[in-house]
């Protein structure tokens, strides 16, 4: 039976009403009194010197208050990077200085080289036109081989190579795994790409810096996932303003999807031209800027190799992956190769041996940073597809290779240095294979040819580690922060609580789920709740939402400043009850004392709280709000199988997603719904990154994907139709060390569906006789006929 | 400057504006309308979509001068009279068929419209009127049910449960 509210309940989202009447506050909606526009100029090479900036004839345009350049900014610091990674010989990766605009060179195109603040938008962008540049172009680097075995192009003078750093993981692994490769019965081989992406929340990014004279504090509201982590990095690093001058606030926000994780130089900017002009600056991102400015996505190019025994089973893996950071560090760029890739390399199977180089790249081009998975789809994909070359090469089914290397018992630790605590692959297997009706493809299959059309069916597993994370254990592997997470609670005198979480939504559904836990706790009405979020002035110090972690952390630490609450509470009730604490019990929003018929409503005592008569001031201070900050002792795993079938016509090589099927075990579910929406969406995107989406750069380091006429969003046509999809997270193994039970449910469509559709094409090209191993994404009907037609 | 004048969502509006002003900044930036949303330059993704004498229009790509004179409705206008959610809005909460709700303007706008034009649309129809709104978060899957559900069909439930 559907449950009327609480943990397990579909409650209809509340947010939903201010969205649907146009009521939202998204920061674009902002406006302050007096506010001057930014236009920023930005530069339209990948890369070169520049000579000149001459503003002269902008200067004087009509609306011109100010005009900046990147001497402007030299006293500052530059854009700081937030995880420093050490490579396979023990040394720091090599760190580039970020300007906030472009100072001597210009390393991508869409660097800022200039911001002119005018009164209106269009006096800005009419003034920027009329700056006049003078930059000697030079030869951009942007294939990421070419840029570490040829010198000669440097993206940093001051660097020794393009090299970021070359990491080994576990490099204590590296011979035993190469002696395994030795000894292997059988190896697969596959190099694959996979393929730039842009996270294109259909919020474009905003800033609006503003600045108090009279109290010398600044505010920047900011579309940002995580507005205490820009207070920080901004504040500390950049501008150098302590935390109580400096709020941050990111109202509503459109989307995210990792591409709102990181401080740019935008909100930087804003922040300091607001205080050098003494007005509020604002800059809205156009579309064409948000392809050229907001942090890309994946672009790795790996060698990855699966070694079998006689048996068929798996007994190591080698990887070898070049993967792009772009012309700059953003924010976390580091860490998304390494600590969350190879960590996930083992997935869901038994590998005793792994070995895991990575090598990452600057070129010139965009920075590459966290987008929706981050560095787990990248494990996947070469995993999963590797499994099912390697089954194919075996003439073994797919299915059984998988299961036969299972991970059965848990905990279970990875050469690769994480402990599933939890999971139960055979579930989902199972799950995913009755709801795909594998049996019935065979006969599907024959239909699909009786039209000429080719058939596929795709199977794949994953695993992802969520919830990041312990803040010792990140500080050992180079995190420059901690990753705990925060809820003020706050009773107020009626019974009312608001929940002041560190945690953001900009889209999950935080105002609606998080009150159906404590409701639960405490046994009141979810409407008696609500959350205040995404403003570093009335909420506790957050890291924020990224990495599926909202419920998994940030739910924890509201569990545990409500058990403060309730702790509190029943000491309270004791009183009014004139019964021993240790008897008081909490029920339907209701004290009780054990074994009596006497009892004191929620309400009374709250009251009590802050009218306090009678209360034992003695022993307890009036009042009743807790803090509580959760540091999580391990990452959650969150598990999945995904199914999918295609159709591939031989005619054009257009593909057609028929059948979907997803069986997640995200431990205990909160909301249902949302959690079904979080799947959709995160399967739309991986969709989206198989067979339409894809960043492109010519070789001189031109952005050819730069407007939604170049680059293939995925539309309502191109994903599957409802009869033939199905969602389902019945499976549940609760996560065992958080107090929810919760994994986490953002990221796992977008890591599980890229290599299901691929399996799914493969097997249907396969079917008709064409030798093809393996299709790079995205499987454009040019690609796929091409594969079928050489 | 030119001064227009229009009736949005049932009431009298005007301003000065520019030969350039669009009609979304005209609806965002003079008359606080701020419901109609903008992502992206090139009339892809139907964010700002509007009603302009009864036909969808992307507000993104009208001027606001041509708007002169016009009825012209914006999701602020899409509520019952009695401030109660539309059936196509309260179809698109029942059915979870929004997240971070920016593109949801421009979809409920595009709902309507195609809901006057077609009123029992098929599944591949609601797909095919979508191909001018882009949406980042649900995947469509719900905007779909939602559509359809608000048309009076039948649609699985909400949720597994």
């Amino acid at each position: 039976m559907p449950k009327d509210g609480g943990i397990g309940a579909s409650s209809k989202r509340r947010e939903d009403v201010r969205f649907l009447t146009g009521a939202g506050n998204y920061t674009d909606d902002i406006n302050i009194h007096g506010q001057a526009h930014v236009a920023f100029l930005r530069s339209d090479i990948a890369h070169g010197t520049i000579n000149s900036v001459d503003t002269s004839a902008a200067q004087g345009m009509p609306g011109v208050v100010k005009i900046f350049t990147g001497a402007d900014f030299e006293a500052v610091g530059g854009m700081p990077c937030g995880w420093q990674v050490t490579d396979k010989h023990g040394q720091p990766m090599q760190e580039p200085r970020h300007p906030i605009l472009a100072h001597g060179k210009v390393r991508h195109v869409g660097e800022p080289i200039a911001a002119v603040v005018a009164d209106t938008l269009e006096q800005a962008r009419d003034a920027a036109e009329a700056i006049v540049l003078d930059i000697d172009e030079l030869p951009a680097v942007v294939d990421m081989k070419a840029a570490v075995a040829n010198n000669d192009v440097k993206v940093h003078d001051d660097l020794t190579s393009n090299l970021c750093y070359d990491w080994g993981f576990v490099e204590e692994n590296k011979a035993a795994t190469d002696e395994a490769f030795e000894k292997a019965a059988h190896v697969t081989t596959l190099e694959l790409v996979n393929n730039r992406l842009v996270a294109n929340p259909m919020e474009p990014r905003v800033a609006v810096g503003d600045y108090a004279r009279g109290t010398d504090e600044s505010t920047l509201y900011t579309t940002s996932q995580n507005p205490h982590v820009i207070r920080l990095l901004m504040g500390a690093f950049v501008l150098g303003i302590p935390e109580h001058k400096l709020r941050v606030v990111a109202p509503d926000v459109g989307g995210g999807f990792g591409t709102k994780i990181f401080h740019y130089q935008e909100e930087a900017f804003c922040t300091f031209a607001a205080k050098a002009c003494n007005r509020a600056v604002k800059w809205t991102s156009s579309r064409s800027e948000a392809f050229m400015s907001d942090a890309h996505g994946r672009d790795h190019v790996t060698k990855i190799e699966l070694a079998l025994d006689g048996d068929n089973n798996f007994t190591a893996v080698r990887t070898e992956t070049y993967a792009n950071m772009g012309a700059y560090l953003s924010t976390f760029a580091p860490s998304i190769p390494t600590w969350l890739h190879g960590t996930l390399m083992a997935g869901n199977y038994k590998t005793p041996l792994i070995y895991v180089n990575v090598k990452a790249v600057f070129t010139n081009t965009v920075p590459v940073d966290a987008y929706r998975g981050a560095g787990r789809p990248e494990a996947t994909f070469q995993l999963e597809r590797v499994i099912d070359k390697a089954a194919r090469e075996l003439g073994v089914d797919p299915v059984e290779l998988r299961r036969q290397n299972f991970i059965t018992e848990f905990p279970y630790a990875t050469p690769v240095a994480v402990e599933y605590d939890t999971g139960d692959y055979h579930a989902t297997m199972d799950k995913v294979l009755e709801l795909s009706d594998r049996d019935g493809f065979a006969a599907r299959r024959a239909e699909s040819e009786a039209k000429g059309k080719l058939r596929g069916f795709g199977i794949n597993c994953f695993i992802e580690a969520c919830g990041i994370a312990p803040s010792n254990l990140v500080g050992q592997l180079g995190a420059r922060a901690g990753l705990y997470e925060s809820a003020t609670v706050r009773v107020n005198a009626t019974g009312g609580l608001v929940v002041m979480t560190g945690s953001h939504s900009h889209g999950q559904g935080h105002e609606t789920a998080f009150p159906q836990v404590i409701a639960d706790m405490i046994g009141i009405d979810e409407s008696m709740i609500e959350v205040v979020h995404g403003d570093t002035a009335n909420t506790p110090m957050g890291m924020g939402t990224y990495g599926s972690r909202s419920i998994a952390v940030g739910g924890s630490a509201m569990v545990r400043a409500t058990e403060k609450i309730i702790a509190k509470a029943k000491k309270i009730a004791s009183h009014l009850l004139e019964a021993s604490e240790s008897d008081i019990e909490l029920k339907d929003g209701a004290f009780s004392v054990a074994g009596t018929d006497k009892s004191v409503a929620w309400g009374d005592v709250t009251l009590a709280a802050y009218v306090p008569h009678n209360y034992p001031l003695e022993d307890i201070e009036p009042g009743l709000e807790e803090t509580a900050f959760y540091d999580p002792s391990n990452f959650t795993y969150p598990a999945g199988a995904y199914t999918c079938e295609v159709e591939v016509d031989p005619a054009t090589g257009e593909v057609t997603i028929e059948r979907f099927a997803s069986a997640d075990d995200f431990g205990n579910v909160v909301n249902p719904m949302i959690v079904e929406g979080q799947v959709h969406g995160g399967i739309a995107q991986g969709i989206g990154q198989a067979l339409l989406e894809n960043c492109s750069y010519d070789e001189n380091g031109q952005l050819l994907s730069a407007s939604y006429m170049d680059y293939a969003m995925p539309r309502a046509d191109n994903l599957p139709a409802m009869d033939h999809y199905v969602v389902d997270h019945s499976c549940q193994t609760p996560c065992t060390h958080n107090p929810l039970g919760v994994k986490g449910c953002g990221e796992a469509g977008a890591i599980g569906s890229p290599p299901t559709v691929i399996n799914a094409i493969i097997d249907a090209l396969q079917s008709g006789g064409h030798k093809v191993d393996h299709l790079d994404m995205p499987a454009t009907p040019a690609r796929v006929w091409a594969a079928m037609n050489t | 400057m030119t001064k227009i004048e229009m009736t949005v969502n049932g009431r009298a509006a005007s301003g000065e504006v520019e030969g350039r002003t669009l009609l979304s900044s005209f609806l965002r930036d003079e008359l606080k309308l701020t419901g109609t949303h903008v992502g992206c330059d090139t009339s892809q993704c139907g964010a700002c979509v509007v009603h302009v004498d009864g036909e969808a229009v992307k507000a993104c790509t009208m001027l606001a001068v041509e708007a002169a004179g016009s009825e012209v409705t914006t999701v602020e206008g899409m509520a019952n009279a009695d401030g109660s959610l539309s059936v196509i809005q309260q179809a698109f909460q029942d059915h979870h068929g929004l997240q971070c709700g920016f593109c949801t303007p421009g979809m409920v706008m595009s709902a309507a419209a195609l809901l006057k034009e077609n009123p029992k649309p098929s599944e591949a129809e609601v797909r095919d009127y979508l191909e001018g709104n882009i949406c980042r978060c649900t995947g469509y899957h719900n905007i779909v049910k939602a559509i359809m559900a608000a048309s009076g069909q039948e649609v699985a439930p909400v949720a597994a449960e």
